[in-house]
């Protein structure tokens, strides 16, 4: 279908404005169950169809990057909480990753593998979330409650690892808050034994639904060029042929031992992003599953020699250096040993590439914490994607887009 | 995007050749070079068509309390190519009073938003940008909030909300 679509914010508000009387505009947002969190579209209609979008954000900004500059490194974890705040535990990994990488920390080798496995129960949670959205936007309401319940058990499962369900803060530089204790584990084995089936479950509501792949197949196509040159990452670039994933391409934490694959497809639209997101669960859940038997033994947190990590309260009672250890590191003039550099660090968040650029200047803050969000580049593309297409396909693309506001914003 | 993809120390020299001396570091193992800022449009220009397709970042960090630093503004250009996941960081320096860039849109398209946010985080003017407009503050807002003279508290804070008090109320 070809529509002439008139360069909306580019154009002065009066040129061409006698032609297209008969356009409608609408505010899509800043309150709309649709839009799933606080972000607002002024999309132009003709008739149903929509001839223009114009997304508009900062409706949720609360200035993380700032508070960043005034945080310590572990205390600025419980703001990256509520950046992306259907997989928390992602960020708390992109960010004290950012930050070793920084420090130049290595991480003991258990640490490294318990982290992979909350960032992938994380990514299966984020995907059943916007899976389910785009379900529940296109009208199969059971597909989203299977979902959600689903959820609720990686929310028990993180509960009982950390005590918080949803913001979880929980890594810490060099380590993490807590260790996995045997009830933790048997949780996520009975996670990995039943979630299989509800994913076939899912999939069969769903993959061959002729209502959902008519609302979706075809509509919000993403070129390959388009996808690279608009900066999209993950699951979004993914489904456009882009074979980038940074699990693979920069192996961080466990991923360079586990056997995975990368899920791509090469339509780019709705159904395709869909698709990318069902299959990447099921490689989640072989990562989980192989992380989860081969957990290295040993502490979780870098030795007391490196002086990051607080030393667990055995050794500050019973050694010396852990005494020492713990007085430095609760001094404010002693603490890390910041290098007075900066550096980026990134990972394949389930959205995309979630990563941090960090200036240090030797204080325990961060001089600037940069986040680099997955979301904004994203949403930039929503209006090539939607043009053309009808006012109830704004949903669909919104949700396979998996736009949350308040990464968007900081 | 040349046949055979350029290693990373060639094009470094070739950065070299046509932008004048580059300063080049690496630190954790991330490539930085700083290219001037007068020809830094030219200089990415060229580094896009040596294959490095993806723009990841453009951000920008304030100088203006951090020991040592020659400049104000430091803006970051994170690249990637996607072909051969070679990561370069573009470093360009501008300073007050009117910190003003040459903009990447016409390279890439997820430039646009990025250097809209730094300029209204950083107020750093991108010449040539399309729609250089406020991203995540207010339209009306007046300042820059990232830069460091800027409080965390204070300044700014509910500018166009009544304050009601007991007695008004």
């Amino acid at each position: 279908m070809s529509i002439a679509t008139p360069e909306f914010g580019t154009a002065g508000p009066e040129a061409g404005a006698r032609s297209e009387d008969y356009l409608w505009t609408l505010n899509f947002g800043p309150q709309h169950p649709a839009t799933h969190t606080t972000l607002r579209l002024v999309l132009k209609l003709d008739g149903e169809r929509v001839v223009d979008a114009m997304p508009e954000m900062g409706y949720l900004h609360s200035g993380f990057e700032k508070i960043g500059e005034h945080l310590s490194f572990n205390q600025y974890v419980t703001v990256t909480d509520r950046m992306n705040y259907i997989s928390p535990m992602a960020n708390n990994v992109a960010w004290h990753g950012a930050v070793e990488t920084l420090l130049g920390i290595e991480l003991t080798p258990r640490c490294t593998y318990i982290r992979t496995i909350i960032a992938e129960l994380a990514r299966i949670s984020d995907h059943l979330l916007s899976n389910g959205a785009v379900g529940l936007d296109t009208g199969a309401f059971t597909f989203f409650l299977y979902g959600f319940y689903q959820r609720e058990v990686i929310y028990d499962i993180f509960e009982t690892l950390c005590g918080a369900r949803f913001t979880n803060s929980y890594t810490r530089v060099g380590g993490a808050s807590h260790d996995f204790t045997p009830l933790v584990i048997e949780k996520i084995r009975i996670f990995l034994k039943n979630f299989p089936k509800t994913l076939n479950d899912m999939e069969r509501l769903l993959t061959r639904n002729r209502i959902f792949v008519d609302r979706t197949k075809g509509v919000g196509v993403l070129t390959k060029e388009e996808a690279i040159n608009g900066g999209a990452t993950g699951p979004v670039a993914r489904a456009s042929g882009v074979t980038r994933d940074l699990r693979k391409d920069d192996p961080y934490l466990a991923y360079g031992d586990l056997d995975f694959q990368v899920c791509c497809a090469s339509a780019g639209d709705c159904y395709s992003r869909y698709l990318v997101r069902m299959q990447e669960m099921r490689e989640s859940l072989r990562i989980v599953a192989q992380a989860l038997e081969n957990l290295p033994a040993g502490p979780v947190d870098v030795g007391i020699g490196q002086r990051v990590a607080r030393p667990t309260k055995q050794q500050v009672y019973s050694t010396i250096e852990g005494t020492i250890s713990h007085f430095e590191l609760s001094m404010s003039n002693r603490g890390f040993e910041v290098p007075h550099e900066e550096s980026y660090a990134a990972t394949e968040a389930p959205n995309g590439e979630l990563g941090f650029y960090i200036v240090g200047d030797g204080s325990e803050n961060a001089y600037r914490a940069r986040c680099r969000p997955p979301s904004v580049l994203h949403f930039a593309l929503f209006p090539q994607l939607i043009r053309g297409h009808t006012l109830s396909d704004v949903v669909a693309v919104l949700g396979s887009l998996n736009i949350i506001a308040a990464e968007l914003d900081r | 995007m040349p046949s055979m993809p350029l290693a990373v120390d060639d094009i470094l020299a070739g950065l070299a050749a046509r932008c004048g001396a580059v300063e080049t570091s690496v630190f954790r193992g991330q490539t930085r070079v700083v290219v001037p800022e007068p020809r830094s449009f030219e200089a990415l220009a060229w580094l896009k068509e040596q294959g490095f397709d993806l723009l990841i970042d453009v951000t920008c960090v304030d100088y203006l309390e951090y020991p040592g630093a020659k400049h104000r503004y430091g803006l970051v250009y994170l690249l990637v190519s996607t072909a051969t996941n070679c990561r370069l960081t573009v470093r360009v320096f501008v300073d007050d009073p009117d910190p003003t860039v040459k903009s990447v849109v016409p390279l890439w398209a997820a430039a646009n938003w990025l250097e809209r946010e730094v300029w209204d985080l950083f107020g750093i003017r991108f010449s040539g940008h399309p729609d250089l407009r406020r991203l995540v503050m207010p339209q009306e807002f007046t300042a820059h909030p990232l830069r460091k003279d800027y409080p965390l508290q204070g300044r700014g804070e509910r500018h166009n909300f009544p304050i009601i008090t007991r007695d008004h109320s």
